[in-house]
């Protein structure tokens, strides 16, 4: 256990090691919630709700939302392609731990540093700026919290399972790109899911991409209640448990399948 | 006790040509030409605690593809292997725990972070209790020099200076076995040098068995008593390094440099001996017989001449391997 917390540790110290990207990150978020609130404002012009969310609960649900994206987002895909294919899985392969419990760890490191070192002070800029209200109650808050953690490993999940299409397809760049796109796009960061035509709204539901934004944000500014989080949460529990599965028949058939590239 | 049992090993890749040209590129699409070529071949070897071993072949010898199936990394397509007398592949997370690695091509530790982040990194995945770790890697560190290195980031350091924090990490958890996949590619003499140095020292320290590869044969002939010689995935000679010598050189080389210009008349005329000019002042003789031989030469050449300095040239084991791999020099 106690590697695992080095881990974490060993990713804040690389994550502080590049105070660059630390700084243009937070401006990065905040200008993207900025270009959402006026975009929002925009479409909803005089109206007072659309599909049920008011403009203060719209501007709430895009910066929280943005704010679970630096928690949940991670580039452990990219790390685990690139790892493969300069051959330096090989090294992994040779230290007595588990490579995705460990890139998982990274993920978590890299998370947690996020969240603390981008998001709350991104969250304090936007509030001063924005409209935004953070007055929900203690007990949205945890659910919230409990949501966050599962929508991380719901992506953490995704991640994994196409890097390791890499030890299939040698090359995923494309893979990865699509993924990112199709996250941002239905899990819900950049439209709720409820503005989507009912037949999209079918389909989504089928898939755990609304596992991972959407059910957190939507949580957070009380689009959900009473029932509807218990439900929600269930949903993004099952999800956790199903993309397991994947992963670990992918997994052992990578290892077989291990070829170490440039070796 | 063996510390590395192989039986038969063998393994196999998949690779596929191109055809040629852009029809060939398009049949390609559909079906492509597989072709299974053995990267190891049918090998057996053990290796006893302590030894050093020499494990050398060309590029593509398969060299690496052992080392890697030794080491759990690729799972060989058929034949036996026990390592510290367990099987690689199956019992990985234990296995990886009694051995120490070392790929000169490639890094293990973490690019971004000070040295001693990595170490401290490796300390808690092996479970290394602070006083082993105080005791033991304060060795390491004061001999491999590395002390005023740890606190800098890993891309910050020269490669000499890398390689032996590299060499310090395999090391953290004091394995009793050691691979060395080309430790000393790309390095200066120094390095070179203090590396063996401290090889040899744990070597006799903690009994550790190394199993080495190398394109420098110089490294082989400072540290390893035997050699295993690869080819085409094929062992061909595995045995001791001063009898490999011993069997590949056919007779002594005598390099004369004389005070003046000689001429060949004026230098002994002995069965077994073939005589070369080098230069003006430069006389080669090739001995081929027995020992004795090389005194009685010496002396006949040096009373009828003034010689400025003789050399006895033994043959370097780079130009015996060099032999054995082009002319394919029968070994036994």
């Amino acid at each position: 256990m106690s590697m695992y917390l080095e881990m974490i540790r060993v990713r804040f110290l690389m994550m502080l090691a590049y105070r660059t990207n630390y700084y243009s990150g937070i401006l990065i978020y905040s200008i993207n919630i900025g270009a959402y609130y006026f975009l929002w404002s925009a479409i909803y012009g005089g109206k007072e709700e659309i599909q049920g969310l008011s403009v203060a609960q719209m501007t709430t649900y895009v910066a929280v939302a943005w704010m679970a994206r630096a928690f949940y987002y991670n580039n452990i895909d990219r790390e685990i392609a690139a790892e493969i294919k300069d051959g330096k899985v090989a090294i992994e392969m040779i230290r007595p731990y588990n490579y995705l419990g460990m890139k998982t760890m990274q993920a978590l490191g890299e998370g947690i540093f996020r969240l603390l070192f981008f998001s709350v002070p991104g969250m304090i800029i936007v509030t001063l700026i924005f409209p935004v209200r953070f007055d929900a109650s203690v007990t949205t808050w945890l659910f919230f919290f409990i949501s966050l953690v599962f929508s991380f490993i719901v992506n953490t999940h995704i991640n994994l399972l196409t890097g390791i299409m890499t030890f299939f397809l040698f090359n995923n760049t494309g893979l990865i790109r699509a993924k990112r796109v199709v996250i941002d796009l239905f899990s819900g960061l950049l439209l709720p899911i409820s503005f989507y035509p009912e037949w999209a709204q079918t389909v989504m539901s089928y898939l755990p991409f609304q596992a991972i934004s959407y059910v957190p944000s939507m949580i957070f500014t009380e689009g959900f209640v009473g029932q509807e989080i218990y439900h929600a949460l269930l949903t993004q529990i099952v999800w956790v448990i199903i993309l397991l599965i994947p992963i670990r028949l992918l997994w052992s058939l990578a290892k077989k399948h291990l070829i170490v590239q440039g070796g | 006790m063996n510390v590395i049992e192989v039986q038969n090993l063998r393994k196999e890749f998949n690779s596929y040509t191109s055809r040629p040209g852009l029809a060939g590129a398009f049949r390609d699409l559909f079906t492509r030409n597989y072709k299974i070529h053995a990267a190891v071949d049918n090998i057996s070897l053990t290796v006893k605690q302590g030894e050093m071993v020499g494990y050398i072949g060309e590029n593509g010898a398969g060299k690496s593809t052992t080392i890697k199936m030794l080491t759990g990394i690729l799972t060989p397509t058929s034949g036996s292997i026990m390592v510290n007398g367990m099987n690689p592949h199956k019992q990985r997370e234990e296995f990886v725990r009694t051995i120490g690695v070392v790929f000169g091509q490639r890094s293990q530790l973490w690019w971004d972070i000070a040295v001693q982040e990595s170490f401290r990194l490796l300390k808690k995945v092996y479970r290394v209790s602070d006083e082993d770790y105080n005791h033991h890697m304060g060795h390491v560190i004061e001999t491999l020099e590395i002390g005023p290195l740890l606190d800098k980031p890993v891309r910050k350091l020269s490669l000499g200076q890398r390689m032996r924090c590299e060499l310090a990490a395999a090391l953290v958890h004091n394995p009793p076995l050691l691979f060395l996949d080309e430790p000393t590619i790309g390095l200066d003499v120094l390095v070179k040098l203090k590396i063996r140095k401290f090889l040899q020292e744990i070597n006799e320290q903690y009994k550790t068995t190394i199993l080495l590869t190398t394109h420098d044969l110089t490294d082989i002939e400072a540290l390893c008593e035997r050699v295993v010689l690869l080819d085409e995935g094929k062992i061909i000679y595995d045995g001791r390094l001063d009898q490999l010598q011993e069997h590949a050189v056919e007779g002594k080389q005598i390099e004369f440099e004389f005070l003046s210009e000689v001429s060949r008349s004026s230098l002994p005329r002995v069965e077994n001996i073939q005589w070369e000019q080098k230069d003006a002042t430069t006389w080669l003789g090739y001995i081929n017989g027995d020992e004795q031989m090389v005194s009685r030469l010496i002396s006949d050449v040096v009373q009828k001449n003034p010689i400025k300095n003789v050399r006895i040239n033994e043959v370097s084991t780079e130009e015996i391997v060099r032999k054995i791999y082009e002319e394919g020099m029968a070994l036994t």
